[in-house]
């Protein structure tokens, strides 16, 4: 999904991908860049695929109830509010005791996402991924820190591989906008 | 920082986790913050072209809605930029960033299924003459709720 950029690969219409029908995705395409800002946004996203807007609704309800959607809200924009360091910090932790510590790590103040990925040994030892952010990277080194000390001796190394440049954010989005500061 | 009033930021922290799935969530999120729904329509549209929001919409988990996966590639610092174009049109990516790292591009590729997915992974793959660093998701322990700002904090000198 999510295929903006790729017109040429049309799925079958009555094809259903992961319990999504050819109207669902039509939606999730319509709606990935933002809901139009007007009194009935659904009105107004059903109305180009001739859908009514409780249409557009119920099926919206739909995707939230099986994960599809997480949540519909208004999305911050991190770097135009002063979070200009975004640090991915990458750790080895010991695989018996990755998923409790992982769910503890994920709790802790500026941590946005973590994930548990697959390590590529040699090349790269790394099996949790925990995105930090912060306005100054000392305040990054600051809640890197304080992962280091959570996870003690269950962690043999990590790294954080911060980001020194945008080269895209969807399609759509970046049509929109310059990069934000470097 | 953006200039932001009390509303800016009252709209902002009330709806980064839930905006109501009714026929009219602008009336309601007035409502709840006494205000009209024509001022909350005007803020909303001013913080998105101000850049303050990305956007006021749907979340996706990609994982769900199609399959995705994060990947990387290690080139070098000349050839960074010529690189990430040819990842930039690739069909599918939705995401890149240079990172400071022996693997300095790091993007997400996207696509309806598995089986697309590989092979937008091999078609680039081959055009970059490099191999990929597949790293897909095996657990995620984050439930992205949104991000508490701390205004004050901000505010510090």
């Amino acid at each position: 999904m999510s295929d903006s950029t790729c017109p040429s690969e049309p799925l079958a219409e009555d094809a259903s991908v992961n319990g999504l029908d050819a109207i669902d995705r039509a939606i999730v395409l319509a709606t990935q860049a933002g809901l139009p800002l007007v009194p009935d946004p659904w009105g107004a996203v059903g109305r180009p695929l001739g859908l009514a807007g409780d249409e557009v609704r119920a099926r919206m309800q739909r995707m939230i109830d099986s994960g599809v959607i997480r949540r519909i809200a208004a999305v911050p924009n991190h770097y135009r509010l002063g979070y200009v360091a975004n640090g991915m910090s990458v750790w080895d932790v010991d695989d018996a005791r990755i998923d409790r510590l992982g769910r503890e790590v994920a709790a802790v103040p500026g941590v946005s996402h973590c994930y548990r990925r697959p390590r590529h040994l040699p090349d790269w030892p790394y099996n949790l991924f925990v995105m930090l952010h912060g306005h100054t990277r000392d305040e990054v080194e600051r809640q890197a820190e304080a992962l280091r000390e959570r996870l003690g001796d269950a962690c043999r190394d990590h790294r954080i591989l911060y980001s020194t440049r945008i080269l895209k954010k969807t399609g759509l989005r970046l049509a929109r906008r310059p990069g934000p500061p470097r | 920082m953006a200039e932001l009033d009390a509303l800016d930021r009252r709209l902002i922290d009330a709806f980064q986790r839930d905006l109501p799935l009714c026929p009219r969530p602008f009336a309601a999120m007035a409502e709840r913050l006494g205000v009209s729904e024509a001022q909350v329509v005007q803020r909303l549209q001013a913080l998105q072209r101000c850049e303050v929001l990305s956007r006021v919409g749907p979340v996706f988990d990609h994982a769900r809605a199609g399959a995705s996966l994060l990947a990387a590639v290690s080139v070098p610092e000349a050839e960074r930029d010529a690189v990430a174009a040819a990842i930039n049109r690739s069909p599918g990516v939705n995401h890149n960033y240079a990172r400071e790292h022996r693997y300095n591009l790091w993007f997400v590729m996207t696509a309806a299924d598995e089986v697309q997915l590989e092979a937008r992974l091999e078609a680039l793959e081959e055009e970059l003459g490099r191999p990929l660093l597949r790293l897909p998701m095996v657990e995620g322990y984050h439930i992205d709720l949104g991000f508490p700002i701390p205004w004050a904090e901000l505010e510090a000198p």
